[in-house]
């Protein structure tokens, strides 16, 4: 394991800014390049956003858990809510034409779409919900890159 | 966060100068439209040229913005995008929704061009 880092906030959007700050950092020490932090901080703020919002609604004496470990060019993020949990699979399709102009209901497709891997499950430790982002970065040295299509369809390369 | 209101001709320019995500600058924005659609602008021009990021909130409020200002029976546009505030606009295939310029002159000119 090249690096581990955890932060415990309380649940308050403002905090997202210092959750992404200090993961960018992290990740930018680690050598890697601008455009593979990028996509991985907005997959962060999202699922962050979602644990504040609707896994702990606002409430600021809840807290949330992120860590982020970085092996090789992969990077795993944990984020842990204190909330009931919700079925992703009961989630709209944001591209559907009748969704398209909702202002809602996007925050897990760009997860989706900018992560290799996303995984929501219980948390094993307290009640509550984790999600998982994995993401291979290629090499540190070269960031990793995510490439969006005229379709909108994402291309990786590594 | 920042928002600067000024008027070119009939239309109204909206610079928009930070981050538009969640529970900060999505409030903005939403804040800034309204009182822009208050004051009787029909032809609302974003100018997003120093849009640094943008989340799904952001992205809800652009979409919320657009709707709000058609509805009235006006029309919003979206100029400078940034490469990677467009791409994540390309991504909900939202590109194909807003009318959207490389130029803030450009924007203008199809305002002017139905005028």
């Amino acid at each position: 394991m090249e690096l581990k880092c955890a932060l415990t906030v309380a649940s308050q959007f403002e905090n997202i800014e210092l959750v992404q700050l200090v993961l960018d950092d992290v990740l930018a020490r680690k050598g890697v390049e601008e455009e593979g932090r990028h996509w991985v901080s907005v997959a962060i703020r999202e699922a962050l956003a979602n644990a504040i919002k609707h896994g702990t609604g606002q409430d600021s004496d809840k807290s949330v858990q992120v860590e982020m470990a970085l092996e090789n060019s992969h990077v795993l993020i944990s984020v842990r809510d204190q909330g009931e949990g919700f079925d992703p699979s009961t989630l709209e399709d944001p591209l559907a034409p009748e969704n398209l102009l909702k202002p809602t209901g996007r925050g897990v497709f760009y997860m989706r779409q900018l992560m290799d891997a996303v995984e929501f499950r219980p948390r094993s430790d307290k009640p509550g919900m984790e999600v998982l982002l994995k993401k291979n970065l290629g090499s540190p040295a070269s960031g990793g890159s995510t490439q969006v299509s005229k379709e909108g369809v994402l291309d990786e390369n590594h | 966060m920042k928002i600067t209101e000024r008027k070119v001709g009939e239309v109204t320019v909206l610079d928009l100068s930070g981050k538009i995500t969640i529970g900060l600058g999505d409030v903005a924005v939403r804040d800034a439209v309204q009182t822009a659609l208050a004051a009787g602008a029909r032809k609302i021009l974003l100018n997003m040229e120093e849009v640094s990021t943008i989340d799904s909130a952001g992205v809800g409020e652009l979409v919320a913005a657009f709707t709000r200002v058609t509805n009235r029976g006006g029309q919003m546009r979206l100029v400078t995008l940034p490469p990677k505030v467009n791409d994540i606009l390309q991504i909900t295939q939202l590109i194909t929704v807003f009318e959207i310029f490389d130029t803030e002159e450009e924007g203008l000119a199809a305002f002017a061009s139905e005028s």
